[in-house]
């Protein structure tokens, strides 16, 4: 099929087949997909201009199909989702500045390579080691016999300590999440979670979903399910944002876009379906693969010096 | 429970087929014919092609997924 806004020739089946996988990804971990997405459209010879804009086009309408199927699950929390969208579109307009400021200096393909590979092996690791140990000690908390069901879902984190120490923090002016069960939480921790966010969203590119999912769960203290929903809603606003200034720049062909959601769109409802099977330590246990995808992409890349 | 999850799966195995056939009938009848319009748009009018591409996937967005939860519906209503 011919694209004439980018001048690509793609197969319409590739592009619906890759918005499937990641809108499966998407809908259950709350993750754009970007670090699957923007390789996958480069590797059928899409300009990384064009794979960056259509990518975050996508990532728009497969966020609204998950958004509406987490909020009938009650996994939305609107209030902190539009408070967070001020510090993430802050945080992209640095993180974008910051991407320009290093090409003048001629090294951003090296120090953004290197960022992401540190950043996507600590998510990993990080989740991976909280996660076992959360599942660990719930394991030895549950009497043997007990029934799985509504306690199975309850989320419970080995690093509660620190976001209750968190969210201790007395600084004004405090905000209530009452859908999120948080009781008080400064407004400057919410944006600075969600600033740093929007800084690696704009210098690492996509939405970013894997810094500020985790981020969500350990710093701000929100249950995993309702950190996945709401986290794509956030990525509705910010990814609306990066689609048009990315269109006015001519890097958006909404055709190529609006075929991969098509896949994207019955993968987010069964994603979005799958998290309610599974408890919130589980979710993060099987997240932490796709940090280390997005890593091997890019240290295959630097090592080979091929685009894939 | 086993039974539950098979039916589950029957249904999602028949919303796939039908959802198929729709998406490539919207390929013919839609999306081939957007083609130029908006490629003239993109050409001529940047910011009306701006806001047209995040309207257009938003509406797509919300028609597909009404589209998909109907067919649920449909299939679970009469597999159950």
């Amino acid at each position: 099929m011919s694209f004439p806004i980018s001048g690509a020739y793609i197969s319409p089946i590739y592009l619906v087949v890759v918005g499937f996988v990641i809108g499966i990804l998407g809908g259950f971990f709350g993750v754009g997909g970007s670090f699957i997405a923007g390789p996958a459209l480069r590797a059928v010879g899409l300009d990384w201009n064009f794979a960056v804009g259509t990518d975050l086009a996508h990532i728009v309408g497969k966020s609204v199909v998950a958004v509406r199927q987490h909020r009938a699950f009650g996994n939305v929390d609107l209030r902190l989702g539009l408070i967070m969208a001020i510090g993430t579109i802050a945080g992209a307009e640095i993180g974008a500045q910051l991407i320009q400021m290093l090409k003048r200096a001629g090294n951003v393909n090296l120090v953004v390579s290197i960022v992401s590979i540190a950043v996507y092996l600590s998510i990993s690791t990080f989740m991976m080691w909280e996660s076992r140990k959360t599942l660990t000690s719930q394991k030895r908390r549950l009497p043997r016999g007990m029934v799985k069901g509504a306690k199975a879902k309850q989320d419970h984190s080995a690093f509660m300590h620190v976001t209750r120490g968190i969210q201790r923090l007395k600084i004004w002016p405090m905000i209530e999440l009452p859908t999120s069960g948080v009781k008080g939480i400064s407004l400057w921790v919410i944006l600075l979670v969600a600033f740093v966010g929007g800084l690696f969203s704009g210098f690492l590119g996509g939405g970013a979903g894997y810094i500020r999912m985790p981020s969500m769960v350990y710093v701000l203290g929100i249950p995993t399910h309702l950190a996945v929903g709401t986290d794509l809603f956030e990525i509705i606003i910010s990814a609306s944002y990066g689609t048009f200034t990315h269109a006015v720049k001519g890097n958006v062909d909404i055709l190529i876009a609006l075929v991969m959601h098509t896949g994207a769109a019955i993968g987010a409802q069964i994603g979005a379906i799958s998290t309610q099977y599974f408890a919130g330590p589980k979710i993060r246990l099987a997240f932490v693969p796709l940090p280390l995808i997005g890593a091997a992409i890019v240290i295959y890349t630097m090592f080979t010096g091929h685009k894939l | 429970m086993k039974s539950e999850t098979i039916k589950t799966l029957r249904a999602f195995a028949i919303e796939l087929a039908i959802y198929a056939l729709l998406v490539v009938a919207y390929f013919f009848l839609v999306l081939h014919f957007l083609g130029e319009g908006l490629h003239r748009l993109e050409v001529s009018h940047r910011y009306a092609y701006a806001a047209a591409a995040i309207l257009l996937m938003i509406g797509q967005a919300v028609v597909l997924q009404n589209v998909t939860t109907l067919l649920l519906r449909i299939i679970r209503g009469r597999s159950v």
